[in-house]
């Protein structure tokens, strides 16, 4: 009994010390964005917030557009996101609920293209998008988005398991067209779907970088990711001013996640697994 | 007679429906996938500086990017950063996963949570802050720690084994969270008799991991190392945004990926970036391929041992 009790003992030391290591560098970059620069050459190193929260952002703010960056990744990530589920769903709805030549050989051929590495393409597509005029545009920072493999192979997974083919026959019967069968009880049913995809289609281009990065020059039109960046070009950088910036853009996200953990977690699991 | 009629416009309708639906994805994939895709390994062929005539060259760009000690250097750093930083993931992973999956745990979707928070964060806001962590003056917090410990103060966006270590640790920090809530899926895909029973028999929690765990999880511990492998080997936002303003100029942790980019987009040769895109995807397919069947042949091997 002893022996076990021991072992419980250091399952709870276990994670509590990984906890810590997840949780430390939240709460130090915290710490530095209220203290100036200089706290960062003290001894021992400053471990306490201190008052400098509201000049560190007003710094971070002469520096880099930070609300426009803001602003432009989050129109970046919802568009992509409207995009992708509604791709995702009818290309799913086709492949889970309709018979038609050569429907198995064009899912294998949209799983296959999960395997090609978005860098292969990455010269030609930065051409392409230079040759419409999209370079510094939102349209061209987010337009290789669009595709997600992924989102056609979970639509059609949900879709063929939680709509009945009974329900789809009796709106045939009723005289519904198929667009309209789309609408009106496919789109309704899948809504958990939605959420999960959702979810994993936001937070993954949330945080992208390299493409935004090639096709974003002028500071007006970065992503934050590429705004943050930017502050870190130079060798001598404000280390307060800059995780200010930081700690300021990562803030909104961990809220919304211990908001919904329960909801993240599972999609980002049921994203991968299935 | 009417009947089969109208049966038989119904399927064409729902053919041409489905053709609808479908075409999106192919209509944009042709476009900003398959062409990019093929004009890349067009443009391998060529030399290209972005603005004037392309130039057929051969395989003279292949040669030049394999003769050229900056790639392999890169290959190396790609590797060894790689392993460094993915490998140490699956074991604490898998531990994480098997003490969370313990039916007395308190808290479990709080310790849960917090493991899993680090994934949300961007790459780009880790490697900033883990800059900041591991830059190069004494009072760093990494170095203060190090010195905690009587070791001395390291350069780390400087030095060969600074720089990958710091890079690997950003990268462990962010995954594992990731990692550990995969196998987590897979534990409680176990059925909790198996535990049961084995503990009957007398066996440690070693061996329970050993002959249930392991065994059982093999699945996903193969889908982990396949999406570890593929995106170690397109390892590009973290070093870059860690080195800053030193990235494209120093080679201590400069990826296969960083090679591509600064080939293209700062030295204008895109003809050799392409064929480096080129052997990018060879080396993506062989190695998850390899990496794949490795992973897939753990219990495999076990068996034999054993008989």
């Amino acid at each position: 009994m002893r022996k076990v009790k021991a072992g419980r003992f250091f399952v709870y030391v276990f994670l509590i010390i990984a906890s810590f290591l997840s949780l430390f560098p939240f709460y130090w970059m915290f710490v530095m964005a209220t203290r100036p620069s200089a706290a960062y050459n003290s001894m021992p190193p400053t471990m306490t917030p201190g008052t400098q929260l509201v000049e560190n952002f007003q710094k971070v703010l002469d520096k880099i557009p930070f609300f426009g960056a803001m602003l432009n990744t989050l129109i970046l990530c919802l568009v992509v996101t409207l995009v992708v589920l509604l791709i995702s769903s009818l290309a799913g709805f086709a492949f889970a609920k309709f018979k038609f030549p050569g429907k198995n050989v064009l899912f294998v051929a949209i799983l296959l293209t999960m395997v090609i590495p978005p860098q292969l393409g990455l010269i030609p597509q930065y051409f392409l998008v230079a040759e419409f005029g999209l370079l510094d545009t939102l349209i061209g920072a987010m337009v290789i988005f669009f595709l997600n493999p992924l989102g056609i192979f979970l639509m059609r997974q949900y879709i063929s398991q939680s709509v009945s083919d009974e329900l789809i026959e009796a709106a045939k019967l009723d005289g519904c067209s198929n667009f309209r069968i789309f609408c009106s009880i496919v789109l309704p049913i899948i809504l958990p779907a939605f959420a999960t995809l959702g979810i994993i289609v936001f937070t993954a281009t949330w945080g992208e970088f390299l493409w935004q990065f090639t096709v974003l020059r002028d500071p007006d039109m970065y992503t934050i990711q590429v705004a943050l960046s930017s502050m870190n070009t130079t060798s001598n950088v404000d280390f307060g001013m800059l995780l200010s910036g930081v700690f300021w853009a990562t803030i909104p996200l961990v809220i919304v996640f211990l908001m919904f953990n329960k909801l993240f977690i599972s999609s980002i699991t049921e994203g991968s697994v299935k | 007679m009417k009947r089969s009629r109208k049966y038989r416009s119904e399927e064409t309708k729902d053919k041409i429906s489905a053709y609808l639906y479908i075409s999106p994805f192919f209509i944009i994939f042709a476009i900003i996938g398959l062409y990019p895709a093929i004009f890349s390994i067009f443009l391998a062929f060529q030399k290209w500086n972005g603005l004037g005539e392309m130039e057929f060259v051969g395989l003279q760009n292949f040669s030049v990017v394999l003769q050229d000690p900056t790639f392999w250097k890169s290959l190396y750093n790609t590797i060894i950063m790689g392993i460094l930083g993915t490998a140490p993931q699956i074991i604490v992973g898998i531990i994480l996963a098997f003490i969370l999956n313990q039916a007395f745990l308190k808290f479990r979707n709080t310790f849960r949570a917090m493991i899993f928070l680090p994934y949300i964060t961007s790459m780009v806001a880790v490697a900033l802050v883990f800059g900041v962590f591991f830059s190069s003056n004494e009072t760093a917090l990494a170095n203060y720690t190090l010195q905690l410990f009587g070791i001395d103060p390291v350069n780390w966006k400087t030095s060969e084994w600074g720089a990958k270590i710091a890079i690997s640790i950003m990268v462990f920090w962010r995954w594992i969270g990731y990692n550990t809530i995969i196998y987590l899926a897979g534990l409680q895909s176990i059925p909790k008799d198996l535990y049961e029973a084995a503990r009957i028999d007398g066996a440690n929690v070693f061996q329970q991991l050993r002959y249930i765990t392991i065994p059982l999880l093999k699945p996903f511990i193969i889908l982990t190392v396949f999406f570890s492998t593929v995106g170690a080997l397109q390892l590009f936002t973290e070093p870059t945004v860690f080195l800053g303003s030193s990235a494209f100029s120093r080679t201590e942790a400069m990826t296969v990926v960083m090679y591509l980019y600064r080939d293209a987009f700062s030295l204008q040769s895109f003809g050799t970036g392409s064929a480096t895109a080129v052997i990018l995807l060879a080396i993506i397919v062989i190695a998850s391929a390899v990496n794949t069947y490795l992973s897939s042949g753990i219990r495999k091997r076990k068996k034999g041992m054993r008989t």
